[in-house]
């Protein structure tokens, strides 16, 4: 009783197995709840994160949960505004990584040769760049800003997600499948595109999740050393504020630091998920 | 096309060598010099053992493998001497079909976007040409294949889509490559029969690469024996497999189980 | 004589989220010391799951014997557990499996992994002398043992995975698949090779096998399986010269690969059988050129077939 090697992934039988991880349940709930935080914040008018009261640096209470800055600004509407800033930076540059990382990767591996010598050469000079130089060379050329942050981060990110994509369109294009298209008379790229990246994606979208939270865990480094403009409200910038007064005001540091450990080991969690999920090699345990 | 005379082979491979370099091995001859041709509307067997080239001669014969040295003439055609554009309208007069079709077909793709590959686009018409080619290789109604994805059907079923999305290529030759090694016994008669039919109708060429000498022998019209990247043997199949003169021939067929019962084995027990 | 491996309507399911599959439905089968028995089926059929239960290798997770009865050398082995069963792999019963690569350790030297298999059995011998004659039975160079795995061709593999089964001295042998994926030329050696180890060691085979000129070559006595069920056994002469169960004969005629009057092929209609499905009938009807109303009601009892050899059979055109 052989099984099939591969198989395509109707969504229920996806969904039955991505439900069979527990963890990357709890991930997904946090993450949607996460996002529609981020949605509601982002059009909610009443209430302003920058608004600035006389209780300044009080401790958590009832009239505020997680206590205030030392401006007296409230830390709980911070830290939900800050949601916005995370996600938004985090997909993003997720999104921006993995485009890249495919295409690049996709053409390298399935072309190989000189571009493949290239593509590769490059993504090593990424690689073993230190984020924190790298950042500073474009803050220095273009300032300050989320744009640059997440500029940074794709740049960082995208030689994984080129790697990833190489190695499994490497071995996707020497399965059968491939050759009898292209005895249909399909021209080279038409097989790239249509027959091999997309049996390629599964572990690329597992790695492109893990991203998001790497971009997270980046943005608040970058916004905590002030490498982000000062008038956007992050986990980063919130944390880097607090660390000022650790000693008098510990929430101020530790609230918006579980706001950032949360989300990254929830976008870890689900990135585990979507690939165990996605992976054909799992089904049959 | 038609400027090739009648009696012009449809597969013509002359000479033919190629050699696999790998670094830290030595270097694999795998194919050494060989000519073969295919005939119009014959049914050649290309038989051998494991790392005998026959794999390798078929991928080049598809002009999926360049060769070293030699040439590759399909309808007179030289391939090689064909522009990669060229290349990619002229071979499709021979398409593939590979020993399992749980991965010769994109696991992704149902039966219609499988035929769908292979006709020209025109909406419900693709449809119902599609339809047809199913019910013609025994997928009927073929309408209800249609939506199936290939690990829904059984791998006789597989090879079938296989062989009627080849069909919609409208071939003169197919190339097939140990198609009946992934299919039970019990179903390797209904899909040799396909391929029978299918000859009978469509004067469909057939170079069938294959370890198993019963059906080269029951199958094919000539056969030629490959060891080491050599054709060590060609003739008439039924003459070759049943009064091989090669003592590599003789010691193939010598080797395949007779399916007669042994006498009195006299076994300690 | 006594038997080495007796199986009595035997029925085991396979049971993952939501799906049942029934490897063996019903299947009855014996091996008397020293025989050669033979077992047929194509995929489905449920003569790999068969192999794996003799050996209490079926995954535990998801296996469970429904009814029926294994024992092997008068013991019950049927209700078992994983200990008990480390204690019967090996001696009485060993296994070789069609890829040899896959149950040898890839970074053992063949000789080390004969001589641990030698030490488990007979801890009192001398392992090195005995690695040397077991190698020298398989017909492999004592150079052999120093080579790991990979670096020998299939057919050197699997003499060594033979070594390593014999090194437990076996009553048993079980053997699934063992040259399948091997070129035909080999696939004669070997089987000349286990039909010499047979007779010199008197143990017995279970030779299972898609390929019935493999199993008439090796085997005495032959069952034919279908869908989960033995539903043909007796003298290899009489089941292969005078088939019985319509599923033999088929079968049979498929496998000469000859063409009839017409040029064609003889074929088997239909699919393979559906194993999710449970069914009280003969699992061959949809495809059984002889159906009768019985059929698809229930199996029949095992009985002499009619117009044929000594075999027995279940199959209701021959009650």
């Amino acid at each position: 009783m052989r099984r099939v090697r591969e198989r395509r992934l109707p969504i229920p039988r996806f969904l039955q197995r991505f439900l069979a991880y527990r963890a990357g349940l709890a991930a997904g709930a946090y993450v949607a709840l996460l996002t529609l935080v981020a949605i509601v914040t982002f059009f909610l008018t009443g209430i302003d994160p920058h608004h600035i009261t006389d209780n300044a640096m009080v401790a958590p209470s009832g009239s505020h949960l997680l206590g205030t800055d030392e401006l007296g600004r409230d830390l709980l509407t911070g830290i939900l505004w800050g949601s916005q800033v995370s996600l938004a930076v985090g997909v993003s540059a997720a999104v921006g990584a993995t485009v890249l990382g495919v295409l690049l990767g996709a053409a390298a591996g399935f072309y190989g040769g000189w571009l493949d010598l290239a593509v590769m050469r490059i993504a090593e000079m990424f690689q073993v760049v230190p984020s924190f130089i790298l950042a500073a060379v474009i803050v220095a050329l273009s300032g300050t800003g989320l744009t640059q942050v997440v500029a940074v981060i794709v740049l960082l990110a995208w030689p994984q997600i080129a790697r990833i994509t190489r190695g499994e369109v490497m071995r996707v294009k020497q399965l059968e499948f491939v050759d009898a298209v292209r005895c249909l008379g399909k021209k080279e790229w038409q097989i790239l595109a249509s027959e091999v990246v997309p049996n390629a994606m599964a572990p690329v979208l597992a790695a492109g999740t893990l991203v998001v939270a790497q971009a997270i865990l980046l943005e608040a480094s970058l916004s905590f050393l002030g490498l982000s403009s000062a008038d956007i409200v992050s986990w980063g910038r919130m944390l880097n504020a607090g660390q000022r007064f650790l000693f008098n005001a510990w929430w101020m540091s530790v609230f918006p630091g579980l706001a950032i450990f949360l989300t990254v080991l929830a976008f870890n969690l689900l990135g585990d998920a979507v690939g165990s999920a996605l992976n054909p090699r799992t089904i049959t345990r | 096309m038609t400027r090739a005379a009648m009696d012009e082979p449809i597969l013509r491979l002359e000479g033919i060598s190629k050699t696999f370099r790998r670094a830290g091995h030595a270097p694999l001859k795998a194919v050494d010099n060989v000519s073969l041709t295919v005939g119009r509307g014959e049914i050649v067997a290309l038989v051998g053992e494991s790392g005998s080239g026959k794999s390798t001669l078929g991928r080049i014969a598809l002009g999926l493998l360049a060769p070293d040295s030699g040439r590759v003439a399909l309808d007179g055609r030289v391939l090689g001497e064909l522009k990669s554009e060229e290349l990619r309208r002229a071979r499709v007069a021979m398409q593939p079909i590979f020993q399992d079709a749980s991965s010769s077909l994109n696991p992704r793709r149902s039966a219609r976007e499988l035929m769908a590959q292979a006709l020209p686009n025109a909406g419900a018409a693709t449809d119902r040409r599609a339809a047809e080619l199913l019910d013609r290789v025994g997928l009927s109604p073929g309408r209800d294949y249609l939506p199936r994805f290939p690990h829904e059907i059984s791998g006789g079923q597989r090879q079938r889509l296989a062989i009627a999305r080849a069909l919609a290529m409208n071939p003169r030759l197919i190339i097939a490559d140990e198609p009946l090694s992934g299919a039970d016994v019990s179903i390797r008669g209904q899909i040799l029969n396909l391929l029978l039919d299918i000859k009978e109708e469509r004067g469909v060429a057939y170079l069938m690469i294959t370890h198993d000498i019963s059906i080269a022998r029951h199958f094919a019209d000539r056969v030629a024996v490959m060891q080491r990247g050599v054709i060590v043997e060609t003739g008439p199949a039924a003459q070759v497999l049943t009064a091989p003169s090669h003592p590599y021939t003789q010691q193939l067929v010598a080797a395949v189980p007779e399916l007669a019962p042994p006498e009195s084995t006299g076994t300690a027990a | 004589m006594a038997n080495i491996l007796e199986i009595e309507s035997l029925r085991l399911a396979y049971r993952t989220r939501g799906t049942v599959a029934y490897a063996m439905n019903d299947v009855t089968l014996h091996v008397a010391e020293g025989e050669a028995v033979g077992l047929v089926g194509e995929s489905g059929s449920g003569k790999s799951t068969l192999a794996r239960a003799t050996l209490g290798l079926a995954p535990r997770k998801i296996a469970t014997i429904e009814s029926g009865r294994i024992s092997i050398g008068g013991t019950d082995v049927t209700r078992f557990d994983e200990d008990q069963w480390q204690a019967m792999r090996g001696n009485p019963v060993a296994m070789v499996f069609q890829d040899p690569l896959s149950y040898m350790n890839p970074v053992m030297r063949v000789g080390k992994q004969i001589a641990e298999s030698v030490k488990q059995h007979a801890p009192g011998l001398q392992p090195a002398a005995r690695v040397a004659e077991l190698l020298s039975l398989v017909k492999l160079p004592p150079t052999a043992a120093d080579a790991y795995p990979h670096e020998l061709s299939g057919g050197m593999r699997q003499r060594a995975l033979l070594a390593v089964a014999l090194g437990c001295g076996p009553k048993l042998l079980v053997a699934d698949e063992p040259t399948t994926a091997l070129d035909v030329t080999t696939q004669a050696e070997i089987l000349a090779l286990i039909r010499e180890l047979r007779e010199r060691l008197g143990m017995a085979l279970l030779l299972i096998s898609h390929d019935l000129g493999i199993v008439a070559s090796a085997c005495e006595r032959i069952y034919v399986m279908y869908a989960g069920h033995t539903v043909e056994w007796g003298a290899t002469r009489d089941v292969f010269q005078r088939p019985a169960h319509p599923y033999t004969v088929g079968l049979l005629k498929a496998a000469q690969a000859a063409r009839n009057n017409e040029g064609r092929f003889a074929t088997i209609a239909g699919d393979p059988p559906n194993l999710s499905e449970l069914s009280t009938g003969c699992p061959f009807t949809p495809r059984c050129p002889l159906v009768r109303e019985e059929c698809p009601k229930a199996m029949p009892a095992p009985g002499p077939a009619r117009n044929a050899g000594a075999q027995t059979l279940r199959c209701w055109a021959h009650q």
